[in-house]
C-alpha cells in the first residue's frame, strides 16, 4: 500500500506479513513447476522435491496465520487494512491447497512411473494446462502484491480457459481408454492429475477475487462475470 | 447485532445548514445531518474537528458563552431549538448531557439522581424513590449502590461516578442523551459497562456520543459521522463506515493513516 499509517510499526508488520505471503507463493509455484517437470520427464527425483517442499509450505501457512492473529489482536484493523488481512488469510489457505495439489500430482506421477505405464500417454496437453495454471498463479500473486484489480479481472477470465482445457483433456483420455483398455489405470491417474491442475487454476482465481475484495470492498465470490465487472467499476 | 435498519428509524434531530462560530472562528461549516430516533449515533474525528462543538449545540450548551453563536436550524421533532423561546432548562430536560469527566454533585448518591427530577416534577417521596431506583437500575449501578444511597456521590469510583451521572441524566426522562467522551476517564471494565449501558439506553432514548475512541464508536453505535475541520465528511451506517467507508478521508482516519 502506497500510503502510510501513522504507526510505522503497523506498516512494517503489514509489509512483513505480505512478503511472507509472496514467499509462500514462490514456494508453491516451485512445487507446481517441479510437479510438471516430474510429469514431463517421468522424474522421480523431481516428484520427491515437490513432496519435500510441502512441509515448508504448511509451516508457512501456520506462521502467517499466527502473525495475522497478532496484528488483529494488537491493531484492531479497520476498512481496507481489515480486508487486506482477511484476504491474506484466505489467500494463504488457497496457496496451501495449491501446494497439496502439486504434491498430489507428484504422487500420481510416481504411481504412474512405478506402474511402468506406457510413455505414449497424452501428457503434453497436461503440461500445457499445467503451465497455464502455474502462470495464472504467478499472475495472481503478482496482482496481489500490486493490488491490481484489472489484472485480477483478467485472471478470472483466464481460469475459464483452464476449465476448457480440462474438459478437452477428459475427452482425449476417453478415446485413449476406449482404444486400449490397458491404458485405463494410467489414464485414471492422469485424469486425477488433470483435475489437480484444474483446481490450481481455481485457487488462483480465488486469490484474484480476494484482490477485488481488498481494493473495492466487494465480495465477488460466486458472482457472474458481469457482476464482477460492475463491482470493479 | 446492532440494529441499523434505517427504514424504521425516524429522524429525531434534523440539523440543517448549521454554521457555528467561536467569535470570528467558524467551527462548524454548513452541517446537514439527520440523527435517527432510538439509535446510537457517534461523532468521530480528530481534535478540533467540531464534534464536541456540534454536540454542545444540540442542547444549546454554547449559550453559556456570549461570543459563541450558531446559525441554521436544529429541528428537534420538527421544532427549531435554536430559535425556540423555550426555557433552555426545559430543552436540557429533553436533551440531557453527560460530560467527559464524571461530575457528581457534592451531595448523596440519592440526591444526585433526585436533584434534576425535583426541578421539573413534583413527585411524592415514594414516587421519587421509585424514580431514583429506576434510573440507577437503568444505568447499571443499582446493585452497587443500593445499600449506600446516602453516601456522597464522590465516594464512588470513577466508573461508578460516570454511571451516576448517566443515572442523573436519565432520571428526568429526557428524549435525547448526549454523551461527550463518556469513557475517556474510565478503565476498560467501567468502559465496557458504560458501553453496554449505551446500547441498552437506545431502546428508550436517542443517544449521541462523541468519542476519540474509534473502536468505541465501532462497538456501540449504529451510525457514525466523521468530521474534520468543521466539515461533516461522511455519515452512514457504522458497519459500513468501518468496513468500507465511501470517502478516502474517512478511510485514512479510521485506518490510522491520518497525518
Amino acid at each position: 500500500m502506497p500510503d502510510k499509517h501513522l504507526s510505522t510499526q503497523f506498516d512494517s508488520e503489514l509489509t512483513s506479513v505480505s512478503s511472507q505471503v509472496m514467499e509462500m507463493g514462490g514456494l508453491v509455484e516451485s512445487q507446481i513447476i517441479g510437479a510438471m517437470k516430474a510429469l514431463a520427464h517421468f522424474s522421480l527425483e523431481s516428484a520427491d522435491e515437490v513432496a519435500a517442499t510441502e512441509a515448508r509450505v504448511n509451516a508457512m501457512e501456520i506462521e502467517i496465520d499466527r502473525d495475522l492473529s497478532s496484528i488483529i489482536a494488537r491493531r484492531q484493523p479497520t476498512a481496507r487494512d481489515l480486508r487486506l488481512l482477511i484476504a491474506i488469510s484466505k489467500t494463504t489457505a488457497n496457496l496451501e491447497r495449491v501446494g497439496d495439489e502439486a504434491a498430489k500430482i507428484a504422487r500420481m506421477v510416481r504411481s504412474i512411473i512405478e506402474a511402468g505405464a506406457p510413455r505414449a500417454l497424452p501428457t503434453l496437453e497436461l503440461r500445457y494446462a499445467g503451465e497455464l495454471a502455474s502462470g495464472l498463479l504467478n499472475k495472481a500473486l503478482d496482482a496481489f502484491a500490486r493490488l491490481d484489480v484489472n489484472a485480477a479481472l483478467s485472471i478470472l477470465k483466464e481460469d475459464d480457459e483452464i476449465d476448457r482445457e480440462f474438459d478437452g483433456f477428459v475427452r482425449i483420455l476417453i478415446t485413449y481408454m476406449m482404444e486400449d483398455p490397458r491404458t485405463i489405470s494410467a489414464s485414471l491417474d492422469l485424469l486425477f492429475l488433470a483435475k489437480a491442475i484444474e483446481r490450481i487454476g481455481d485457487h488462483a482465481k480465488n486469490i484474484a477475487e480476494f484482490i477485488i475484495y481488498v481494493v473495492k470492498g466487494e465480495d465477488v465470490r460466486h458472482s457472474s462475470m458481469a457482476q464482477v465487472e460492475q463491482a470493479i467499476q | 447485532m446492532l440494529n441499523t435498519d434505517t427504514s424504521i428509524a425516524r429522524t429525531k434531530i434534523a440539523i440543517k445548514n448549521l454554521n457555528f462560530y467561536y467569535g470570528k472562528f467558524k467551527a462548524l461549516k454548513d452541517i446537514n445531518l439527520d440523527i435517527p430516533e432510538g439509535r446510537v449515533t457517534a461523532f468521530i474525528g480528530p481534535s478540533g474537528c467540531g464534534k464536541s462543538t456540534l454536540l454542545r449545540v444540540l442542547n444549546r450548551m454554547f449559550e453559556l458563552y456570549p461570543e459563541q453563536r450558531a446559525e441554521g436550524q436544529i429541528l428537534l421533532d420538527g421544532e427549531n431549538l435554536l430559535n425556540s423561546k423555550d426555557d433552555v432548562a426545559l430543552l436540557r430536560a429533553k436533551v440531557g448531557m453527560v460530560f467527559q469527566k464524571p461530575t457528581p454533585f457534592p451531595m448523596s448518591i440519592y440526591d444526585n439522581v433526585a436533584f434534576g427530577v425535583k426541578l421539573f416534577e413534583n413527585l411524592s417521596a415514594n414516587d421519587m424513590e421509585e424514580r431514583v431506583e429506576w434510573a440507577l437500575r437503568k444505568s447499571a449501578l443499582w446493585t452497587e449502590v443500593k445499600d449506600k444511597l446516602q453516601q456522597s456521590g464522590s465516594s464512588l469510583s470513577g466508573g461508578q461516578q460516570q454511571r451516576l451521572c448517566i443515572a442523573r441524566g436519565i432520571a428526568i426522562k429526557p428524549e435525547v442523551l448526549l454523551l461527550d467522551e463518556p469513557c475517556s476517564a474510565l478503565d476498560p471494565i467501567s468502559t465496557a459497562k458504560v458501553e453496554e449501558l449505551i446500547v441498552e439506553l437506545k431502546a428508550d432514548y436517542t443517544v449521541v456520543i462523541v468519542t476519540h475512541n474509534m473502536q468505541q464508536a465501532a462497538r456501540c453505535s449504529d451510525y457514525t459521522a466523521y468530521m474534520y475541520l468543521g466539515d461533516l465528511i461522511e455519515f452512514g451506517d457504522t458497519k459500513q463506515m468501518f468496513f468500507k467507508p465511501k470517502r478516502k478521508e474517512t478511510e485514512d482516519y479510521i485506518t490510522g493513516r491520518f497525518g
